[in-house]
């Protein structure tokens, strides 16, 4: 009877921790004998070249690779802080906090751009904008917008070819969607504009950018608004049907962040990870390439544009602050 | 105690620069932790401030909106706390004692301390931080309710500073150091620059200058100087006093000498009796040796005199030899004995002319009383290698195991009995030749007879 009670534990322990993670993957080393966990809301089909290049020059190491949203891979670091040996995220806020909370190591001695790094803690090792990408079919008659402002147009003047067609972040779910949606705000006005009339429309609201390409693509909506460009990218099969567009009056550019836990068991193999990370290797040409833009290829446009790295970006974490602003956002989108 | 037999205590040089310095570095380390602290204050007041105004536009942001408190903290409030080390944040929204926002275990001042405790250095997650907490009163429709926010910043950037500045002050206050000390060497030196000149300038004098020190000297050394000047003037008037007693004296004890002498000469003419007549020439040999005995008892008294104060000219030793020769000719034919001189041209020697003099005179008369009749005096005058006057006799000679006494005062040969003398020649010699800085060497010849070397 126990042994059934034990069983049933397993495979309920099993089930659940399968439930939890969207993709987890052990990448093995060649000789491996220690596994260096990471904990990321990077798809592993966008990761793994550059994960695989790594194991290339480290071959005792194996990598389990876990993945889930960036929200919650705040808040499963938070709760079990020995569990990840690096945390890779989109949502540079949330980053920070984990960092300003003492939840990371420092890298005394590693040379990284000061804009690019906060602590020697937290390092960004690629610049990736928020775009607007289009369905390229249903498109074809329509103007494609360069900036929010001519999206507004675009979508006042045909709100019937729009309507249940456009694709958004659930800022609710999605961390990487409340950094772009917060940012947004405090650069304009025309942000929660550009929301109320895509509220109007019946905007669809999304978890994550895979969904939203899937949907794009398929044509079940034609229009999806800050959405990472490099995920769009990344999805040659769909290169002909989508088209990614670069808002030019305030583009928002991310930095995918990396930082090692304060109570990682492999500092060194983890340091040794954060160091390939900030560096360009896994970014030169090779027989896998990811389609992630390295941040040493940052020109000094695109700088600009980086939401910076400081205390600033925990404001809207606050929880007085981030109920003020959903409060606003549903009011707008959902309505 | 030196060698010169003066007690020291201490050098006031040294102990004027162990002053200075020591005063010097006190100051230094002193500037160091007042910059140090001044700096610090500085740099916490900057902190502070920033941190207040951090407070203070979040409280602004507070309102009360349908009988709950709203809060749209400005995105510049953490902006603006922004280092160059990433300084961490914490903070906390209170209303009333409740925690509505921010991390729930940063703890504020007791309301009743608030005041006091605006600023505070506590620790918060295992780390120091500069908290600072302010709190404003909100009033809504129906409800009063104090609002309050504190704002916690860790210290690593102003720790940085503060190393920086710290660094900055040690190189200052290293600079300020050498700088100083070069400054206390040269007081030093001009300090003890009189003392050392006015030593100079007495260390440098003839023998004869007794003369008060007449260079202007600072206010502090005037007491010295003027009794210095007192001593010397002193000194000047004992040393008259001396010389003026040994002319006296010489003169007292010569006269009547020769007169007793001239006296019994007369009467010697006058007796006829054989046995008065030995007892007169007795008398007259006694007498002679009596006054040879005065005389160079005055002049041993002479050179210990002058000896330190030697008045040095230009003299000929050649002349004086032969200037001597001349006038012992008489006494030399009496005692059948010839003087033979052999000299150099000239031999120019610095000296004291009369001291030589008495010593030429001295060595030629030795070497004349201990001569047999018809032999030869040989006096030699050389310029080369060193000048020297030697004397040669064919005498008996010295001693050679007396050799090395025989300078001493009132010491003669065993050899010598039955010769007048006092014992004080060879002493007078050796005298002059060393405050002339030579020597006198005292031998015999290879075929007998005495040899005595004056060498300059």
């Amino acid at each position: 009877m126990r042994y059934f009670y034990i069983l049933i534990c397993c495979l309920w322990l099993s089930v659940t921790s399968a439930e939890e993670w969207e993709e987890q993957k052990l990448f093995k080393g060649s000789s491996a004998t220690q596994t260096l966990r990471l904990l990321s809301s990077t798809d592993t089909s966008v990761f793994a070249p550059v994960i695989e290049k790594f194991l290339l020059e480290n071959p005792t190491l194996n990598i389990h690779y876990f993945v889930t949203s960036s929200a919650t891979v705040y808040q499963r670091f938070r709760t079990s802080p020995d569990q990840f040996d690096v945390v890779i995220s989109s949502a540079m806020d949330l980053q920070l906090k984990l960092v300003n909370d003492g939840f990371a190591n420092q890298v005394e001695d590693l040379l990284h751009p000061d804009w690019a790094q906060w602590r020697q803690s937290l390092f960004g090792f690629t610049l990736e904008p928020a775009s607007i990408v289009v369905n390229k079919a249903a498109f074809a008659t329509l103007p494609k917008p360069q900036s929010r402002q001519q999206m507004i147009e675009i979508l006042r003047t045909n709100p019937a070819d729009f309507q249940g067609k456009i694709g958004t972040y659930d800022v609710r779910q999605s961390g990487l969607g409340y950094l772009f949606a917060t940012q947004d705000a405090r650069a304009s006005e025309s942000y929660w504009r550009l929301m109320e009339i895509m509220g109007s429309l019946d905007t669809r609201l999304y978890c994550c950018s895979g969904d939203m390409i899937e949907d794009l693509a398929s044509g079940s909506i034609i229009i999806a608004y800050n959405v990472l460009g490099s995920y769009a990218m990344a999805r040659a099969d769909l290169a002909d049907k989508i088209e990614v567009l670069h808002p030019s009056e305030f583009p928002n550019t991310m930095m995918r962040t990396a930082l090692i836990a304060q109570e990682t068991r492999l500092p060194q193999q983890a340091e040794l990870f954060l160091r390939y990370l900030t560096s360009s290797r896994w970014s030169e040409p090779g027989q896998t390439e990811t389609p992630l833009p390295s941040l040493r290829t940052a020109s000094e446009n695109t700088r600009r544009s980086i939401i910076s790295l400081e205390p600033g970006l925990m404001i809207f974490l606050d929880r007085l602050k981030r109920r003020l602003f959903i409060r606003e956002w549903e009011s707008a989108v959902i309505q | 105690m030196n060698s010169s037999g003066i007690h020291v205590s201490g050098s006031l040089r040294k102990r004027l620069a162990v002053t200075l310095i020591g005063g010097v570095t006190i100051l230094t380390v002193l500037l160091f932790f007042v910059i140090r602290n001044y700096a610090t204050q500085i740099a916490q007041q900057s902190q502070d401030s920033i941190l207040r105004a951090s407070v203070t536009s979040i409280l602004d942001a507070a309102t009360i909106r349908n009988g709950d408190v709203v809060l749209d903290i400005p995105y510049a409030a953490f902006s603006m706390l922004s280092t160059t080390t990433d300084d961490r944040i914490f903070y906390a929204i209170y209303q009333d004692d409740t925690v509505i926002s921010g991390y729930e275990n940063l703890d504020i001042p007791e309301a009743s301390a608030r005041a006091e405790s605006r600023f505070r250095t506590i620790t918060f997650m295992q780390v120091p931080v500069r908290q600072v907490t302010a709190s404003r009163v909100l009033v809504g429709a129906d409800l009063q309710t104090h609002v309050t926010a504190t704002i916690a910043q860790t210290q690593d950037s102003l720790s940085g500073t503060l190393n920086r500045i710290s660094r900055n002050a040690a190189i200052f206050g290293a600079g300020f150091f050498s700088l100083a000390v070069l400054l206390s060497a040269w007081v030093t030196s001009t300090t003890i620059g009189p003392l050392t000149r006015l030593a100079d300038s007495v260390a440098r004098r003839g023998p004869q200058d007794l003369s008060p020190v007449s260079k202007p000297v600072p206010s502090e050394m005037v007491p010295l100087v003027s009794s210095l000047n007192l001593l010397m003037a002193r000194l000047d008037r004992s040393f008259k006093q001396s010389e003026d007693f040994i002319a006296e004296a010489a003169h007292r004890v010569r006269t009547p000498i020769a007169t007793v002498r001239s006296h019994a000469e007369m009467t010697l003419q006058r007796v006829d009796k054989e046995e008065n007549r030995q007892a007169l020439r007795s008398m007259i040999r006694a007498i002679d040796e009596t006054s040879r005995a005065a005389g160079q008892l005055l002049d041993h008294a002479m050179i210990t005199f002058r000896a330190n104060q030697l008045e040095f000219h230009d003299v000929d030793l050649v002349q004086i030899a032969q200037e001597i020769v001349l006038r012992l000719t008489p006494i030399t034919e009496m005692k059948d004995v010839e003087l033979r001189l052999d000299v150099d041209p000239s031999v120019k020697v610095s000296g004291d002319p009369i001291l030589i003099q008495n010593v030429v005179r001295n060595l030629i008369d030795n070497a004349l009383k201990y001569s047999p009749s018809e032999s030869v005096i040989e006096i030699e005058v050389r310029g080369t290698p060193t000048p020297r006057l030697e004397v040669r006799d064919q005498g008996p000679g010295f001693l050679y195991d007396e050799i090395d006494t025989l300078t001493d005062r009132f010491t003669r040969g065993r050899n010598a009995t039955g010769v007048i003398g006092s014992g004080l020649g060879l002493t007078i010699a050796r005298d002059v030749a060393a405050a002339h800085g030579g020597k006198l060497t005292i031998g015999n010849n290879l075929a007998g007879g005495a040899c005595v070397t004056f060498i300059f």
